[in-house]
């Protein structure tokens, strides 16, 4: 302040004569220059202290399909739940850290307004014109069953409540009379078309496995199929399976703040990882470099050091010509030790690979070269045929290193799956100076339509016997175009060569980005990874896990994060967050849901394949399965094929599931069987040979093969999930849909599946869906029974984001009506079992079950090489070339008591994961004193009970390694067995530890190391991935044991996609006909479609929120440039529609020039409910963001039956990608009505 | 002198993530009811934008907060008192519902109970004011992550001075996140202008409150105030603000936005100043020396001298403690990272911001400068996304010093600390080229990234 200012004071004599007044008014002091009003605290602020009050405070969570896990505070008053706040006493990350508190974002934030919202459902409902019919038949006929019966087997009445699905009309019904519908309809299909006609989905089980597990264990209990959600999501990595054989494992957000360098590539972490962002803006502080590749100048961009503005669906190039520069850099012109060890002990990229000759001198990349292979010591060896050879530099000859698949199962393995390679030194290249070397061809697919083309590049070779071999890091440097002197082909001139494939610039020519800031992102990533042995790492997320070849885009940034060092390292490697919530107590869970202490197998469906199937997507394929392999550098496996044929030729071949399996119910097979006097491999598969008996694939819409009642929980599968959501409503529905899409010519149709000229429509009889909010699942459904909120109930929440596990527990009872997933299940259970003494009694199933990963039947498949039985290549042997085959008994008057007590199986089987037995008895004993046991003359007498949330959480909780130590310990020391390597100390320190329901109500837990996962969590250090792999030798669930590049399934092989490669986005005009991008006609302009996580909304859940829609701008909603929309005269907050030959949207456009040209974003699940207009199009209910997009399955996600690509649920199947979608986009001109 | 405290809040914006859990929380726990439907105590603007209400920033329209008059005296830059009475029944300083938005709900119940008919059900909006049906147009949060902002953001107040250099282009995009609360500024012109005397300091923590039992309704605070921070609860027919939570602060738990923060970039302390001081340094004549002044009011209660004098004069030795470790303290006064929201509306505000620091490698390189050098990359602050004159038109009246002083430090100590991360030597020449030891600067770093919970309350 400076001297020569004027006193100060107020503006003059005037307003200080008032103000002064004011004192004579008010007792409290004020300034002495009368500007303001002081007082003490405590009088007239009552107001917000009585609304500050509250009776009691309840941890509990939110079970919305979301990663968060976040404990929350929720507070009631007077009986009423008023608001809810974050919890903050997570268990400490470590005092040099900062910590998981206050996990929370506005969503979770918001939830509490479900519990009195206008949308709550209170009551069971049923649509009127099912009710009325339903009461009718009763009054005819007293057994429900029956009933029942009489109105779906009336064409005129199934049509009529069918087609009035979804259009209002719901009535109020009593529990009991709404629990006796649902059991006559599944009892009546179970009856007349067989239990896999009844489905079940529920996704997501981490975010409480208790609401889960209620109805996917009453579903595996009749013998229904569950319905898979990881692929479906196409949330599941399918380079995941392929490279490291595991589902997917990563590490937790609190492992970001370990790494130098942070790439976030497709995944937006302030918006959709909410409560872990903090992990990421403070590391920076650490001098972390943040790298952002994203198309639009999405949230994180503002935390990153660089953007670069990759266009949509590219990014394999850019993951390519990242390759390309640290394979040049760290491996060629510089050898970088620490990469050059790390690849030889932990990758395929030593091994050898057979090359086969293409005539000419040319050569293609073939096979593994294996035990059984070639004249070695190991080559009558037990599974000689899975034991992969690498060059030993020590011998200069080929060998068999410890560690492979071959190893992994059988009796001479004991002891020698590990990654110890003993005096073995392997060669990651086999040149050598005067060596040989061999052009080989290479697909490749950068034209601008996709199509394929070749290029030549050579590889140094050795000879094995007669055969040429080269090494998986040779053909990889010919792929990335890293040359080398003296081999042959045609290499890149340099990072500026444009047309050099991978090159920096010839990614610029497809991404847009910069080729000298791919140069030095590389080259930074991979320098960081150098200085800190493997501490950089790469967030990716939906953005480029949502497309057709998202599996090779991951590929290509698996490669960065594997060559250089960082899997297995904290602070390094992939950090995959897409939909990956991770069931940390994993075995306790399955074991619940799917029932495996009373009957196992379970039917476990793959969803994509169930709907392409049963939707009738596959009738609107308009291109070959050759259309998009690499036809000239493949090897022909798709000719004249479509993709529906080889989804049936999977099924049979046993290397997916699939359910309906046969054109007959399996009770009836299972009668045949006993019947014939046969066992039922030999009897079914002279049927098959016969023509007697066929796979219901291979005819889907035949009335015997539809799918019938469908069971929906935690889900809102037609607001939501639905890929081709219009041909949901249409075949499975039978309701109004927008679908505009013509079926396949002719000449197109598949040769392996019947066609008949009429597509069904409405084949499910009953739609079931339990809520507690309305969704336009429970919209369309037949019955909505109403849910208990995650207030109002007690579960168990885990997540892969941070590492503990802690409880819902319930705020109130569940008001009005409604009850707990799992009270409704018992409900249905009982009724249930009621009905069935006189309609099934004991019957017996024969459940067909595919090749299993993590099991001896991933050694089905020699080589890979596809053998078909239908077409007399190969017999039918179930269990090697078509699936296993097994009779199961169930007596469906007992469900009720099964469900509502732990089974006496697991006493005698234990419980097995990821090939890891365990015995569980001291695990029963506990649970019969904690839960109580079952007394009476039951099936269940003696057994422990399951009858409310706490008994199933706690049961979960006592069968998990992860959360009973004394089983992790035990695992661990099974595991030891296998592998010659201590393992079991990881679990030691928690030993004697079972976590309890009441621990977790107290404190979120941490979970106990355990070989469920492949991480450490001992001495309370962050997750990371892989890190007991690297630092135990324990092998990968691969072919080679190693982290797994070169995949020589003939698919893969057909595909062109044995090693990592670019292909971009589909080709909507060519494979359907869309307008190409940028076309402008009368329906607007075409625009790429996609679809990311939505900042107002998890998913479908609360988009409909009110503070949601207040905080957004309401409605649906499509982002778009100025650019696009000027050019096709659209305005801020205009409404615009949307049509493709999927379906019709009716939003409005939200302009940005955050935004880029050419493409839009239509934010993920944006249900119809909320403010949607009937469209100008149609004069139908706009559609979901799903109702633009349609099911494209790719042939490498349904191979099985060989080494990693095997099945198992959610860990492998076709993706529900949905991101290569075009549409055209238009103003407005209609008036609005509603 | 007169010591009193002040209850203050620092936001780091670089931090911020712009998620709105502050907004959702607080709504829930304080507003959530009739007649504060369109009432967000806790805001989050994406800027640059308009803002909450609309345009609230630009005082030739508001006249909200105090100007400095011909004879160096402070006034309301809206009119004295005596002005206020005489218009006390036509405000047209006074935000309308549609600078705000008309709040809106839907017709939920619609989905269940919508009869048998031939198309879907829908709930549709209508008016939360009228309950007619109703188009929304603009919201509380309508620019959200640049919504629209092609269009409107030339009309965002900050840019004045600098419309050359903001191009709403897509190459050129940058955003960041403002979340507000009321200001319980140490010289508040709502106070000031409520004819009811309804407003008041609370003594002890120097929490700002509309006293619910005198409020009148006269709306003059809502005017006064610059930050247009006031509501008017259109049911009751009085105003109501943010109350600093305090019958959270009371009992030692933190604000329910600061608590909630997932960012975990609120900080929460207490600052002794004297009371005898402000008037006079609000009454700064050049607005860029209002952030020194404001900063000058402030005491030092590690000074023995002050703590005794505090203790004399009445503040519990417990509260002078407080003052000592205040994380608020460190950040305004021994760090200087942290910067007021509009010094120049003169209302000595007290919840202050650590403006945003994203270095764009693209931009250092389009300087001329070798981006792969971290010394370049960490210290070319001028080459930001962000231009500095918009982040100093917003906590500095448009001088761009402070700003720039607060964004070396940052970038600092992301270059010092990526050594230590490394485990290299620590390079002393960095902490030194922005004044501060190693020392220092690792407590710094420890203060903004480990941010322990008890460390930032």
């Amino acid at each position: 302040m400076t001297s020569t200012q004027p006193r100060p004071g107020l503006d003059g004599p005037l307003s200080d004569a008032l103000l002064g007044a004011g004192r004579f008014f008010s007792k409290a002091p004020t300034t002495p220059d009368n500007r303001a009003v002081f007082k003490e605290g405590g009088r007239g602020d009552w107001f917000y202290r009585d609304r500050w009050a509250y009776d009691k405070v309840v941890r509990s969570t939110h079970g919305v399909n979301c990663t968060g896990s976040c404990s929350w505070k929720v507070y009631v008053k007077d009986g009423i739940i008023t608001w809810e706040a974050q919890q903050t006493d997570y268990p400490s990350a470590g005092p040099d850290k900062p910590e998981y508190e206050p996990r929370g974002c506005p969503r979770g934030a918001a939830f509490s307004w479900y519990t009195y919202s206008p949308t709550r459902v209170r009551y069971p409902y049923v649509r009127g014109v099912l009710l009325d019919m339903f009461r009718e038949a009763k009054a005819e006929h007293a057994d429900p069953v029956v009933a029942w019966a009489s109105i779906v087997q009336d064409p005129e009445k199934a049509k009529r409540y069918k087609s009035a699905r979804g259009k209002g009309g719901l009535v109020r019904a009593t529990w009991d009379e709404a629990v006796e519908m649902i059991a006559a309809a599944q009892i009546y299909t179970i009856k007349r078309w067989g239990p896999d006609r009844i489905a079940g989905f529920s996704p997501i089980p981490a975010m409480s496995m208790v609401s889960h597990a209620s109805g996917a264990r009453f579903t595996s209990l009749i013998g229904g199929s569950m319905l898979s959600f990881y692929d479906w999501y196409a949330d599941l990595p399918v380079a995941s399976p392929q490279v490291f054989g595991d589902q997917t494992d990563v590490p937790e957000s609190g492992d970001w703040w370990d790494a130098g360098y942070l790439i976030m590539w497709g995944s937006n972490v302030p918006l959709t990882r909410t409560p872990d962002a903090h992990w990421m803006t403070e590391a920076r502080y650490r001098g972390q470099k943040v790298v952002v590749m994203s198309p639009d100048y999405a949230e994180n961009v503002k935390f990153a050091d660089e953007w670069l503005p990759v266009q949509p669906g590219t990014d394999a190039a850019l993951g390519m010509a990242m390759g390309h520069v640290v394979l040049k850099e760290f491996f060629v012109d510089r050898p970088t030790p620490y990469f050059e060890n790390y690849t030889r002990a932990y990758t395929d990229l030593p091994f050898l690979v057979t090359l086969d000759a293409a005539g000419d001198g040319l050569y293609r990349p073939g096979k593994n070269l294996v035990a059984g292979d070639f004249d070695n010591t190991e080559a009558a060896s037990e599974n000689a045929m899975f034991k992969p050879a690498l060059w030993d530099a020590a011998a200069d000859a080929p060998a068999i290193p410890n560690g492979t698949l071959g190893h992994r199962f059988g009796e001479e393995g004991l002891g020698k799956w590990n990654l110890d390679l003993g005096d073995l030194r392997p060669e990651l290249t086999l040149l050598a100076e005067g060596g040989e070397a061999v052009e080989v061809e290479l697909p490749i697919f950068d034209n601008p339509d996709g199509s394929p083309s070749t290029i030549r590049r050579g590889v140094p070779v050795r000879r094995v016997g007669d055969r040429l071999v080269t090494t998986v890091f040779d053909l990889m440097l010919a792929q990335y175009g890293v040359g080398r002197p003296g081999l042959p082909g045609a290499w890149p001139t340099g990072y500026d060569d444009e047309t050099g494939a991978y090159t920096p610039a010839w990614q610029e020519t497809i991404t847009n980005v910069p080729a000298a800031q791919v140069e030095r992102v590389a080259r930074e990533f991979a320098q960081n990874a150098a200085d800190t042995q493997g501490r950089s790492m790469i967030l990716m997320g939906a953005g480029t896990n949502h497309w057709y070849h998202s599996d090779l885009i991951y590929r290509t940034m698996l490669m960065l994060t594997t060559i250089t060092g960082c899997q297995g390292r904290n602070g390094g490697g992939w950090a995959h967050y897409v939909g990956q919530e991770k069931a940390r107590p994993i075995t306790g869970w399955a074991q619940m849901a799917f029932g495996l202490d009373w009957s196992r197998p379970p039917r476990q469906m793959i969803q994509t394949g169930y709907w392409y199937i049963n939707t009738d997507q596959w009738r609107y394929d308009t291109f070959t399965a050759d259309e998009l392999s690499a036809q000239g550098a493949g090897n022909g496996q798709f000719a004249g094929k479509v993709t529906a044929d080889l989804f049936a030729q999977s099924a049979r071949s046993g290397w997916m599931p699939t359910y309906p399996t046969f054109d007959r119910n399996p009770l009836t097979l299972a009668d045949d069987v006993k019947a014939s006097g046969l066992e039922v491999g030999p009897y079914v598969t002279r049927s098959l040979k016969e023509g007697s008996l066929k796979f219901a694939v291979e005819d889907p819409d035949a009335e015997e093969n539809w799918p019938r009642v469908l069971m929906l929980w935690r889900a809102n599968l037609f607001g939501n999930s639905a890929k081709g959501d219009e041909y949901f409503l249409k075949h499975l529905l039978g309701t109004d849909n927008a679908v505009n899409a013509a079926e396949s010519p002719e000449h197109l149709r598949p040769k392996d599946i019947t066609w008949r000229e009429q597509a069904p429509e409405g084949k499910l009889d009953l739609v079931l869906t339990l809520d507690f909010r309305m969704t336009s699942s429970t919209l369309m459904s037949d019955v909505i029974l109403p849910a208990a909120t995650w207030y109002e109930k007690h579960d168990i929440n885990t997540t892969d984001m941070h590492p503990f596990v802690h409880p819902f527990t319930p705020a109130i009872n569940p008001p009005w009506q409604s009850k707990t997933d799992w009270d409704s299940f018992a409900l249905i259970s009982q009724r249930f079992s009621e009905l069935a003494e006189h309609h099934l009694g004991t019957r017996t199933d024969v459940v067909a079950v595919p090749l299993m990963h993590d099991s001896p039947d991933a050694m089905a498949t020699p080589h890979g090489a596809v053998l078909d039985w239908k077409s007399g290549e190969i017999d039918p042997i179930p269990g090697v070339t078509m699936p296993k085959l097994v009779m199961v008994e169930r007596d469906y008057t007992k469900i009720a008591e099964k469900y509502g007590a732990v089974g006496p199986l697991m006493d005698t089987l234990g419980t097995t994961t990821k090939a890891v037995t365990v015995d569980v008895n001291s695990a029963i004993t506990y649970l019969k004193g904690k839960n109580g046991v079952r007394t009476g003359a039951g099936v269940d007498a003696g057994r422990p009970k399951l009858d409310n949330g706490i008994n199933v959480a706690e049961t979960i909780m006592a069968l998990a390694g992860t959360t009973n130590g004394h089983l992790a310990t035990q695992g661990f020391k099974t595991l030891e067995k296998r592998t010659g390597t201590l393992l079991h100390d990881l679990a030691a320190e928690h030993e004697g530890k079972i976590i309890t329901f009441n621990e977790i109500v107290g404190q979120p837990t941490p979970v106990i190391t355990s070989p469920e996962w492949s991480g450490s969590e001992s001495g309370g250090r962050r997750y990371s991935p892989f890190t007991i792999n690297v630092e135990r030798l324990k092998p990968w669930h691969t072919l080679t044991g190693r982290q797994h590049f070169y995949l020589d399934h003939d698919w893969m092989q057909a595909l062109g996609e044995a090693l990592p490669i670019y292909r971009g986005p589909l080709n909507m005009t060519q494979l359907f006909g869309e307008a190409p991008l940028g076309e402008i006609n009368e329906l607007g302009v075409s625009v790429r479609y996609l679809t990311p996580h939505f900042k107002w909304a998890i998913h479908s859940q609360y988009q409909d929120n009110w503070f949601m829609q207040n905080l957004s701008r309401g409605g649906q909603q499509v982002w778009m440039s100025e650019k696009d929309a000027e050019r096709v005269g659209i305005a801020d907050n205009d409404w615009i529609e949307l049509v493709n030959r999927n379906g019709v949207v009716s939003a409005r456009a939200i302009v940005s020039h955050r935004m880029p040209e050419g493409t839009v974003y239509m934010y993920h699940s944006q249900d119809r409910l909320i403010d949607v207009p009937l469209t100008e199009t149609n004069g139908r209910r706009g559609g979901i963001h799903n109702s633009m997009t349609r099911i494209l399955i790719k042939p490498s996600h349904i191979i099985g039956g060989y080494a990693q690509l095997a099945f198992a649920f959610n860990y492998l199947g076709p993706t529900g990608n949905n991101r290569d979608e075009v549409t055209m986009l238009r103003k407005r001109t209609a008036p609005l009505e509603y | 002198m007169r010591i009193m405290a002040q209850m203050a809040m620092v936001m780091n914006l670089d931090k911020c993530i712009g998620c709105h859990t502050c907004s959702v929380t607080c709504k829930q726990a304080w507003t959530n009811r009739t007649g504060m439907e369109y009432v967000w105590f806790n805001n989050v603007e994406t800027r640059p934008g308009l803002g909450y209400p609309r345009r609230y920033e630009d005082q030739e329209q508001w006249k909200g907060g105090w100007e400095l008059g011909r004879n160096g005296r402070l006034k309301l830059k809206g009119g004295n008192r005596f002005a206020k009475l005489a218009t006390i029944f036509s405000n047209p300083k006074l935000p309308e519902i549609e600078d705000y938005y008309e709040p809106w709900t839907y017709d939920y119940e619609n989905l269940l109970n919508a009869p048998a008919s031939k198309t879907f059900p829908v709930a549709r909006p209508h008016s939360l004011l009228t309950g007619e049906p109703m188009n929304p147009q603009w919201g509380a949060n309508w620019d959200d992550d640049l919504g629209g902002t092609y269009k409107t953001g030339h009309a965002d107040p900050m840019l004045k001075g600098i419309e050359d250099k903001v191009a709403f282009e897509f190459d050129k995009t940058f955003m960041f996140y403002l979340p507000r609360i009321c200001e319980h500024c140490l010289n508040p012109t709502c106070a000031a202008s409520c004819p009811s005397g309804a407003i008041y300091k609370r003594e002890e923590d120097g929490i700002v409150l509309v006293d619910q039992n005198r409020c009148r309704g006269w709306r003059m605070c809502i005017s006064g105030c610059p930050y247009k921070k006031i509501y008017f609860n259109h049911s009751t027919g009085k105003a109501e603000k943010c109350t600093f939570c305090y019958p959270r602060v009371e009992v030692g738990i933190p604000t329910v936005c600061a608590e909630t923060c997932v960012g975990r970039l609120r900080y929460i302390g207490l600052m002794l100043y004297d009371a005898d001081a402000v008037l006079a340094a609000a009454s700064t004549k050049d607005e860029h020396g209002l952030y020194e002044a404001q900063r000058a009011v402030f005491l030092d209660p590690n000074d023995p001298a002050i703590a005794a004098e505090a203790e004399r004069q009445g503040i519990a030795p417990d509260w002078i403690e407080a003052a000592k470790t205040s994380p608020v303290r460190r950040l305004i006064q021994d760090y200087k990272v942290a910067l007021p929201l509009h010094p120049e509306y003169r209302t000595m505000p007290m919840v202050w911001y650590i403006p945003p620091l994203s270095p764009i490698v693209d931009a250092v390189r389009e300087t001329g400068e070798d981006a792969e050098d971290a010394g370049n990359l960490f210290g070319a602050i001028d080459a930001l996304r962000i231009p500095l004159e918009y982040l100093a038109n917003l906590f500095t009246a448009g001088d761009v010093t402070p700003v720039r002083h607060v964004l070396d430090k940052l970038a600092a100590m992301r270059s010092y600390m990526r050594d230590i991360n490394l485990e290299r030597e620590p390079n002393e020449d960095i902490a030194a080229a922005v004044g501060m030891t190693g020392t220092e600067m690792q407590e710094m770093f420890r203060l903004l990234a480990i941010a322990k919970y008890e460390e930032r309350y």
